[in-house]
């Protein structure tokens, strides 16, 4: 850790935010705002028969998808539109939007919620993967419930498989997770000169300009998006706020007042997506020396009632199903199940937790079988530069894994410990190695996003950063600052960042897949760079720039070919336990981090998303339980939804090691995803080691700890 | 509806409203008071964190007839004091703030804790705050904040 950008400064809201100045979406003040609900389905498969509503008060409204004006669309415009703005004649999960009912007074607002009666017509609906493979009911989704279906080959998988040695298999499944920011989901619609502002608690603001303009019809200039303050996002407000914020536009077009529709924490866990869940099996075949010849990975993924973000989420899972190592003959199907649950969307990984939970339990388990250490095992079969990957390229990355190992191994006392408590009845460790790739899949930021951003010299010696890419929470009203100040010369606090306005900043894209700073703050550096070259030409000069896709990085989306990432993170996680064997309660002892995110812009920031992203992926591993019980989440509140207090996680000892990735800016690549991946199957093979039998699912609950040492 | 006097960050104050209404709602609607917030609304995450009579409690699950004659101390009553500084300040230092919805919660477990242990080790820091959610830090680093704060406050608390 030695880059002069790494020293840490104080973050530039860190007093507002702690004092409570900072203002958040319920924090503001509108005249005349007006209190919106939404009518939500009840049902998780069913035709709508009647809505029987109660007579309303003048003030009060009714607004469903018949307030869509002619030239607009009932469809949510994200990656494809099927997601419908208000449900019509029939719903598809429990919490669909049907419609929504607003006036002057909250109390008034529930009361004639709760007067509505909704007759239905059940159809039988599909919840499991079982039940989405035979179409149950009738397909959700097409003809056959398949929302995305992918193959990955490299090398000869079927003659590998004829003559290996040994063949070993395992099946792997991970639940829904909550994203539990602390903050739940909120907007503010209003009507200002003569335009509609949306004022959102959200990580894209874009996308919502976008499914806005395409639901009212309009030209996206007729749309104005104003990012505020945000309580935590991890995902969960990255297409979701468009989900709320298309029906909340066809009130306010409607009536032509500010309405604020801010879940409460109850409708929020119930009522939101979640992470996928996903059922993984994998068949390795070994050769007469242990070493791996052949995979093959069946990978499922739960996107739930409407497509939304999963197919690229099956996508991230499957391109991360390999993990860090070296497999000559590999072949790995993908497919994207619809079921008449909530949609399932983006979350802090995107896929990749899924897929790298699989294939590293799945390497514990096959040294398990052979009798060999795991690491050794793992260690063996680690992908180094320039080694063939799953979609037929190199490795472009310096792969400092060993270092990194050896760094962990020090830090943790990992080697001597596993020998230690090997015979322990009640202690054990594990340690997982990942990786994950940085922007978007493939060509996407070349394709898709072409990502815009720019500065300006503004009076009294300072610049202003246009860019619309959010602070969420992960720090990057100070890292981006800190960039571009850098190049400049300026102080961080003379460098302009306000909260994005889509009528001000251009599309520098959303603000998720670690692109952040990898991507965007690089354009930002570059475009600094400009600005400085003309900064003597007075106030008021401007500059811009725009991705360009380095040239050794090629990708061929139709069939997932090439490079898939231009740069990996890389990470190893070391956790330490201990259970009780009479209540089969587990105690974390420890956990030790390194990681590679090329440079780190802030070493206390980092150190802030390491420890952050590890607690978050220690509750998904352990405590954070999401069930559905006839297509609803039986989870509804912070009591019966559990994520981790101070007291359930010891200190996460984090390290860094340098790697400079020549396109991040000062050297960095994505991070924020990256931390979350390591500590489920690192966690998860502690367990297994202290109990003495294999882990195959998260999250591991004492009632599972029981069950597998009943066995 | 009923009037209830009670102190609100050292001024007495009047509030006439229904008794059963959250103190949460009242320090947020009424006196416009939004450092507190609201994060579950059933007492498990700590956001909307006062102190009444000195007491760290969470105001969604106190009525508003509850604290007839209480004293009541919101982020908005301490922030500008020389604790409340202290804290933001070590807060800032550590690296504890990121989306900052659970911090001016933080801020007042802190203040509760060093009210009655100016020197609390690190269990007795995890303990304090165990009240109080946070889905972005994992703690550590507002652990670390707690430690400075109190390292610095010696000579306040």
């Amino acid at each position: 850790m030695g880059a002069k950008i790494s020293i840490p400064v104080r973050r530039i809201d860190a007093k507002e935010k702690a004092g409570g100045w900072a203002k958040y979406i319920g924090d503001y003040e509108f005249d005349n705002l007006q209190h919106g609900r939404f009518l939500r389905s009840e049902r998780a498969r069913a035709k709508i028969i009647e809505i029987k509503k109660p007579v309303f008060p003048e003030g009060y409204y009714y607004v469903d998808a018949s307030d869509i004006p002619s030239s607009g669309k009932n469809n949510i415009q994200m990656i494809k539109d099927d997601w419908r703005v208000f449900a019509v004649d029939e719903v598809r999960y429990i919490g669909e939007t049907i419609a929504i009912i607003l006036g002057p007074d909250k109390q008034k607002v529930l009361d004639l919620l709760n007067e509505i009666e909704i007759i239905y017509e059940d159809l039988i609906p599909a919840f499991t993967f079982d039940d989405a493979l035979a179409c149950k009911g009738g397909a959700v989704h097409g003809t056959d419930n398949i929302f995305a279906e992918y193959l990955l080959n490299v090398g000869n998988t079927d003659n590998a498989f004829k003559i290996a040695d040994k063949i070993i298999e395992g099946k792997y499944e991970t639940g829904f997770q909550e994203h539990l920011y602390m903050e739940t989901q909120g907007l503010v619609g209003t009507w200002e000169d003569g335009k509609i502002t949306m004022y959102a608690s959200a990580q894209c603001p874009f996308y919502i300009r976008k499914s806005v303009a395409g639901t009212l019809g309009v030209p996206l200039g007729d749309i104005r998006v104003r990012q505020v303050t945000t309580g935590g996002a991890f995902g969960g407000k990255e297409h979701f706020p468009d989900v709320i914020a298309t029906p909340l536009a066809v009130a306010v077009n409607k009536i032509k007042k500010p309405i604020s529709m801010i879940y409460d924490r109850i409708e929020d866990i119930s009522f939101t997506c979640k992470r996928h869940p996903s059922k993984i099996t994998i068949k390795t075949g070994l050769d007469k020396d242990n070493n791996i010849i052949a995979m093959e990975i069946d990978t499922l993924v739960n996107g739930g009632a409407y497509e939304s973000s999963t197919p690229i989420v099956l996508q991230r899972a499957i391109l991360h199903g390999l993990g860090v190592y070296n497999i000559p003959n590999a072949r790995i199907l993908g497919r994207a199940v619809a079921t008449n649950t909530f949609p399932s969307d983006a979350y802090r990984g995107f896929g990749a937790p899924q897929g790298l939970f699989a294939i590293e339990m799945h390497m514990s388990h096959i040294a398990d079988e052979l009798g060999l250490d795991t690491s050794d095992f793992k260690r063996k079969h680690f992908i180094k530069t320039n080694d063939i990957t799953i979609t037929n390229s190199k490795m472009h990355d310096d792969v400092k894994l060993e270092e990194m190992f050896a760094k962990i191994d020090e830090m943790s006392d990992y080697s001597s410990k596993v020998k230690k408590y090997a015979n322990d009845p009640v202690k054990g460790i594990g340690i997982a190695f990942v990786n994950h790739g940085g922007g978007f899949t493939g060509n996407g930021e070349q394709v898709v996003i072409q990502g815009v951003v720019k500065m300006k010299r503004l009076d009294d010696g300072k610049a202003g950063l246009y860019v619309s890419v959010v602070e969420m929470g992960q720090g990057l009203q100070t890292t981006m600052r800190k960039i571009a100040a850098g190049e400049l010369g300026l102080s961080i606090e003379d460098v302009v960042y306000d909260n994005p306005d889509t009528d001000i900043v251009p599309d520098s894209g959303p603000t998720c897949a670690s692109r952040s700073i990898m991507v965007v703050g690089f354009l930002v550096q570059e475009c600094a760079k400009k600005l400085k070259a003309k900064w003597e030409e007075g106030v008021g000069t401007e500059a811009t720039h725009q991705y360009v896709h380095p040239e050794e990085f090629v990708w061929e989306q139709e069939t997932l070919q090439g490079d898939a990432y231009p740069a990996y993170g890389w990470g190893i996680n070391v956790v330490e336990v201990e259970y009780d064997p009479v209540t089969f309660e587990v105690k974390t002892e420890g956990v030790w981090a390194v990681w590679d995110v090329g440079v780190a812009i802030d070493e206390t920031i980092m150190q802030g998303q390491s420890s952050g992203g590890i607690i978050q992926a220690l509750g998904y591993a352990s405590i954070e339980k999401c069930e559905l019980k006839n297509g609803a989440f039986m989870q509804h509140t912070m009591a019966d939804y559990t994520i981790p207090t101070s007291l359930d996680f010891p200190k996460v000892e984090t390290v860094f090691i340098d790697n400079p990735y020549k396109y991040g800016p000062s050297g960095a690549k994505g991070a924020g995803e990256l931390v979350f991946d390591a500590a489920p199957p690192a966690y998860a093979e502690a367990v297994q080691n202290a109990i003495g039998k294999r882990i195959y699912d998260i999250p591991v609950t004492p009632e599972m700890i029981m069950e597998a040492l009943n066995k | 509806m009923k009037e209830i006097k009670f102190i609100l960050n050292g001024k007495e104050v009047s509030v006439e409203a229904d008794p059963l209404k959250r103190l949460l709602d009242v320090l947020r609607e009424d006196k416009r008071m939004t450092g507190v917030k609201e994060g579950c609304g059933e007492g498990e995450c700590g956001a909307c964190s006062v102190l009444m009579n000195g007491v760290l409690v969470n105001s969604c699950m106190i009525p508003l007839g509850a604290v007839e004659e209480a004293e009541i101390v919101t982020p908005e009553g301490i922030r500008e004091t020389e604790k409340g500084k202290l804290i933001i300040d070590a807060f800032g230092d550590a690296g504890a703030v990121q989306c900052g919805f659970c911090t001016p919660g933080m801020m007042m477990a802190t203040e509760a804790l060093l009210t009655i242990n100016k020197t609390p080790e690190e269990e007795e820091i995890r303990e304090a705050l165990s009240g109080n959610l946070c889905r972005c830090t994992g703690y550590d680093l507002i652990v670390k904040g707690v430690q400075i704060a109190s390292e610095r406050g010696k000579d306040l608390w």
